[in-house]
C-alpha cells in the first residue's frame, strides 16, 4: 500500500517504511547505537531525496532517543551534568552544521558531501572497531594478556575549566565534552545521525566515563541536538517530513525492543565485530557509488525541482 | 468558457490572416480539471475528449507550471564523480506531454511543430546567464533527457483516437511524482499540415486534505511545524517506553 509523503513529494510503500524502521530499530537495539547511519543511506536508496532523508532522520532520532533515555534513566544510568555540558557544544555544532548544509545545497554539492562524510566516517570507524574486536577475541584465547593501564596522563588533563562530574566519577576540563558535543552536533546536522557511534567510543576512551553511564548520557544529549537540527532544518530548508519520521518511529520502536532482547544473548566483542562488518559494508557500497560511472552524467538536484 | 473560446477563436483568426479564413473548428474538454494528490496517490489519468467541425487531425500538448531549473553536469575529480558545471534555465515547464491522432512528422512540417512548440525536442529554454550556444544546446538536451527519465516529460507521443469522423478522445497519464500547480492543455486542430484552430483548457494539480495541510504548514509556519514535529517524536518515544516500564 503506497503512501504519499507530503514534504518528500514521493509515494512509497508504507510497509517498506515500517519494515525499514523496524530493521534499523532492531539493529540499534542489538548494538546499542542510534542506527541513523544506516537509516539515512537506506532512505536515499529507496527514493527519498537526500535532503529530506537527512532532516527526517533527525526528527525520527528525537523519538528514538527519548525512548532510550527513559529506559536508562530508570536504571540511574544518566549523568545529567555531563549530558548538558555535551549539549552546549552540541547546539553550537548543530547550528554550524545546518548552515553548512544550506551552503552545500546552494552550491549543488550537498549529496556529494553527505556521501563523502558517510564513506570516511563509517570506513574509519568500521576498521577501528573491527581491529579492536578481533584483538579482544584473540586475547581471550591466550590467557594472561597485557592489561590496559587504568589512568594515563595526557595533554587533555592540562586544559582549563576543570569540572567535577560526580555521577561519572570524573574531574576533567569542561572543554573536552563541549568540544566533543560540537563535533557530533555538526555530524548530526549534515548526516542526519545522532553520532552515537562517534560519541560512545569518545566518551569511553577520551573522557574516561564508566561504560554503564555512556549510552544513557549520549542519548540524552542526542535528544536535544536532534530536536535542534529538526527545527533548524524545518525553518531553513523545509526538508522535515513528519509523516515519514512518524512511520519510521513506529517501526523503529518495536524493532528496538526485540533487538535489545536479542543483543543480550551475544557477547560484547562479537557484537562489535558484527557491527564493524555492517558499517564497512555500508561504507563500501557508498564509496562504490561515488567512483562508479554514473548512469546519467546530468542531474537536477531534488531541492530545485520545486 | 464560451468567452475564452471566443477569445481563442479570435486569436486563431488573427494568426491565420491572410490565409484561408475558417472558423475555429475544435471543441475539447477534460473529464476533470483537478488532479487531487491524496495520501494514497500513485499517479492519475484524465480523459481529454472533444469534437471537430469536420475531418481533421488533433494534437494535444500538456504543459505544467513553469519555473527555473538548474541542471548540473558531473565529472570525475580525484576518482570521485562530483557536480562540476551548472546551467540555470528560466521558465522550464515542470511537466510536458504530447498526444496526437497521427505521428507528428506526418501531421505537420518540422518548422510548424517548432513554431507551436510541439514535441519535447522543440522546447526552447533560455539560460539565466550568458552561455555559449553549443553548451546551451548540450545542457538543454540533457535537461529534456533527465526530465524524460524522471517521467515528468513524456518520452513518447500519446495516441488520440477518433470515434467516427469528428469525435476524438485520449487519456493523459500523470506519474506519482507529478509536479503541483496550474497546467494548460492546448488542443490544436490540424488540416493540410497546418494548425488552423486551437483551444486551451486549464488543469490544476494540487495536494488536498491532510497532505496539503501538512505541506502548507511546513512552508508557511516552518518554526511551528518543526516544533510540532519534535513534540510528536518526543510523545512517540515516551509512549513507546511505557509498556516496558517494568522490564
Amino acid at each position: 500500500m503506497d503512501i504519499y509523503l507530503p514534504v518528500a513529494e514521493v509515494s512509497l510503500d508504507i510497509f517498506v517504511l515500517l519494515g525499514l524502521g523496524a530493521a534499523v530499530g532492531f539493529l540499534s537495539g542489538v548494538f546499542g547505537v542510534g542506527g541513523g547511519f544506516l537509516l539515512t543511506p537506506l532512505l536515499i536508496l529507496i527514493g527519498v531525496p537526500p535532503t529530506v532523508a537527512v532532516a527526517s532522520s533527525a526528527n525520527q532520532l528525537v523519538g528514538a532517543s527519548v525512548s532510550g533515555v527513559l529506559a536508562h534513566w530508570r536504571r540511574g544510568h544518566v549523568d545529567f551534568k555531563m549530558g548538558f555540558t555535551l549539549l552546549m557544544g552540541g547546539i553550537a555544532g548543530s547550528i554550524v552544521g545546518v548552515w553548512l548544509f544550506t551552503l552545500f545545497a546552494r552550491l549543488g554539492q550537498v549529496e556529494l558531501v553527505i556521501s563523502l562524510c558517510y564513506v570516511v566516517l563509517l570506513g574509519v570507524l568500521g576498521m577501528l572497531m573491527g581491529i579492536e574486536s578481533v584483538r579482544t577475541i584473540l586475547r581471550q584465547r591466550r590467557p594472561g594478556g597485557a592489561r590496559r593501564r587504568l589512568h594515563r596522563h595526557t595533554w587533555m588533563h592540562g586544559l582549563p575549566l576543570k569540572t567535577r562530574f560526580r555521577k561519572s566519577q570524573l574531574y576533567i576540563s569542561a572543554l573536552l565534552p563541549v568540544g566533543l558535543g560540537f563535533v557530533v552536533g555538526i555530524l548530526s546536522a549534515v548526516m542526519g545521525i545522532g553520532g552515537g557511534f562517534v560519541m560512545v567510543p569518545a566518551m569511553i576512551y577520551t573522557l574516561g566515563m564508566p561504560t554503564s553511564m555512556v549510552p544513557g548520557t549520549s542519548l540524552l544529549q542526542i535528544i536535544f541536538v536532534a530536536a535542534n537540527v529538526t527545527i533548524l532544518q524545518a525553518v531553513t530548508n523545509h526538508t522535515v517530513d513528519a509523516v515519514l519520521a512518524l512511520l519510521l518511529l513506529v517501526g523503529g520502536v518495536l524493532g528496538a525492543q526485540f533487538g535489545t532482547r536479542f543483543g543480550t544473548r551475544l557477547r560484547g566483542e562479537q557484537l562489535r565485530f558484527l557491527l564493524a562488518v555492517l558499517v564497512i559494508a555500508v561504507a563500501a557500497k557508498l564509496a562504490r557509488d561515488l567512483t562508479l560511472h554514473p548512469a546519467d552524467l546530468f542531474v537536477i538536484p531534488s531541492d530545485n525541482r520545486g | 468558457m464560451s468567452g475564452r473560446r471566443l477569445g481563442l477563436a479570435l486569436a486563431g483568426f488573427l494568426l491565420l490572416l491572410p490565409g484561408p479564413v475558417r472558423a475555429d473548428g475544435v471543441t475539447a474538454d477534460l473529464s476533470s480539471h483537478l488532479i487531487a494528490i491524496t495520501t494514497g496517490f500513485t499517479g492519475a489519468s484524465v480523459v481529454l475528449f472533444g469534437a471537430t467541425d469536420g475531418p481533421a487531425e488533433i494534437i494535444a500538448v500538456v504543459r505544467g507550471p513553469e519555473r527555473d531549473v538548474t541542471i548540473w553536469r558531473k565529472s570525475k575529480i580525484a576518482g570521485i564523480w562530483a557536480n562540476t558545471e551548472a546551467v540555470t534555465f528560466a521558465n522550464v515547464p515542470s511537466f510536458y506531454a504530447v498526444a496526437a491522432s497521427r505521428p507528428i512528422d506526418e501531421l505537420m512540417s518540422p518548422s510548424a511543430a517548432a513554431l507551436h512548440r510541439i514535441g519535447a525536442g522543440n522546447l526552447k529554454f533560455e539560460a539565466r546567464s550568458d552561455v555559449a550556444p553549443d553548451r546551451l544546446r548540450r545542457f538543454s538536451d540533457a535537461l529534456i533527457g533527465v526530465q524524460q527519465r524522471a517521467g515528468v516529460f513524456a518520452a513518447a507521443t500519446g495516441k488520440i483516437a477518433f470515434l467516427g469522423e469528428r469525435l476524438f478522445r485520449t487519456t493523459i497519464s500523470f506519474p506519482a511524482n507529478v509536479p503541483t500547480g496550474a497546467y494548460l492543455v492546448e488542443v490544436f486542430l490540424v488540416r493540410d499540415k497546418d494548425v488552423i484552430g486551437a483551444q486551451t483548457t486549464p488543469l490544476v494539480v494540487s495536494k488536498v486534505g491532510v497532505d496539503a495541510a501538512v505541506f502548507d504548514f511546513a512552508r508557511r509556519s516552518s518554526l511551528a511545524y518543526g516544533a510540532i514535529a519534535v513534540t510528536m517524536a518526543v510523545m512517540a518515544g515516551w509512549f513507546a517506553s511505557l509498556p516496558f516500564r517494568n522490564t
